[in-house]
């Protein structure tokens, strides 16, 4: 049955998708969603960019973007990835971003240009009392997408997303 | 690790083989220096480094697979086989990253000596004329960064740190320093891949890489450079190992090859 899925459909769709390591936020939340493009025959094509390129749930995304089209009753799906643009936490949107805080992680800094051997990490703002008074004390977390933290001001320990 | 989108531009067979033979260095070096880091998960000093280190190799194979994905696209050879199916022989990687992973220092200067390259090498690879590679340094060079800014950082604070931990890192550089001038040594074919301006010449790398790297080593770490006859540890081609490389591959390659049909790991 084809009764035309529409691009907006599958969007809306993907919005609902989490993502796998901080569901709080979706895939397309995310960024990481490119493009949707459907042809006169039903088919779905979906785009989407990695965050990490040795992020590990980088199948378990493309297999959950699958699905969620498919279950719209699309008739064939793709699901395609792609490096360029290389991704940026700048595609993560406002209130994901503000979501991120609710949920813990300390949202990340406009990506701007640093140079490459920075040694200073970007300003990181705790999520739980907003103070600027934090410690890094590791420049690697549990994901590969973000660092870890202690508020010197709440003594709240958190999670920052690096800021790519 | 994805379909391919971009269809290898048209190389001549010449600068075809010779890209290959490129793209195969570039991912074993990561491929081994990854394994080198793993080595240190559930043994790092502290539970933050542990987890530093594991992310760390996480990346550096996640580069490996990206270089070794535009290699399946120019021959349709599969990653998994050339990693876990090679032996030493065949291993293109340098013989800095081959070498065990010694005391923290050792790993950490290792990892700054590495990351310094690599990032430098990714950063001029952005303009290379072969759009998929160019695509590829793009996106890894951004990762490299965190890379360089945390292994930068260990070396001073253990230049800096006590007596003991400034000896440690003084001899970790000792050991290293006859190493490092292979990293810059162009493979014999790699000439007609920079003429084509498909990768970055070494020679241009090494400059940039000598200005961050020393400086970062005496200005602001204090730390002597050894004196290194000549231009050390750079006759042997890639192809010459130290006799570390075998043991480390039979670690690393025995569940493979114990299962070799196997579908899902």
């Amino acid at each position: 049955m084809t009764a035309a899925i529409t691009a907006e459909q599958v969007w809306t769709a993907l919005a609902a998708v989490p993502d796998p390591e901080i569901p709080v936020v979706s895939v397309t939340d995310m960024g990481m969603v490119r493009e949707v493009s459907v042809d006169g025959g039903g088919r779905v094509t979906v785009t989407f960019t990695p965050t990490f390129s040795g992020c590990p749930a980088l199948h378990v995304i493309r297999d959950s973007i699958g699905e969620a089209v498919r279950a719209l009753g699309a008739a064939e799906v793709e699901v395609r990835s792609t490096l360029t643009p290389p991704w940026t936490t700048d595609w993560i949107g406002e209130d994901a971003r503000e979501r991120l805080r609710q949920y813990g992680i300390a949202p990340p800094s406009p990506a701007g240009d640093t140079g490459l051997i920075t040694l200073d990490p970007e300003l990181t703002r705790c999520p739980r009392c907003g103070s600027f008074n934090v410690r890094m004390t590791g420049s690697f977390g549990p994901t590969l997408c973000k660092r870890l933290y202690v508020c010197d001001a709440c003594k709240e320990p958190f999670e920052g997303f690096k800021s790519v | 690790m994805t379909a391919p989108q971009t269809h290898a531009p048209t190389l001549t067979p010449e600068l075809r083989a010779a890209l290959i033979q490129k793209l195969t260095a570039l991912a074993d070096d990561e491929i081994v220096l990854a394994h080198r880091d793993s080595e240190w998960t559930g043994h790092a000093p502290i539970l933050e480094e542990d987890i530093a280190l594991a992310n760390i190799a996480q990346d550096e194979l996640g580069h490996a697979t990206l270089f070794l994905e535009l290699r399946r696209e120019l021959d349709g050879s599969d990653a998994d086989r050339l990693a876990f199916f090679r032996d030493a022989p065949d291993y293109r990687c340098a013989r800095l990253v081959e070498l065990p992973r010694g005391d923290w220092a050792l790993t950490m200067l290792r990892q700054f000596l590495f990351d310094a390259y690599e990032a430098l090498w990714l950063d001029a690879a952005q303009a290379s004329t072969y759009a998929p590679l160019a695509q590829v340094a793009a996106k890894a060079v951004r990762e490299e960064k965190f890379h360089l800014q945390h292994s930068a950082l260990w070396v001073e604070r253990l230049a800096l740190g006590t007596e003991e931990s400034r000896r440690r890192i003084q001899n970790a550089l000792v050991t290293l320093w006859p190493h490092v001038a292979q990293l810059f040594v162009p493979l014999p074919e790699e000439a007609a891949l920079v003429s084509a301006g498909l990768v970055p010449d070494l020679g241009a790398v090494r400059a940039r890489w000598d200005g961050v790297v020393l400086r970062h080593l005496t200005d602001k770490c204090g730390l002597t450079l050894p004196e290194m006859p000549g231009e050390g540890d750079t006759t042997a081609g890639r192809e010459v190992h130290t006799a570390h490389l075998p043991a480390l591959l039979a670690e690393m390659q025995a569940v493979a090859r114990a299962h070799p049909t196997a579908e899902v790991w």
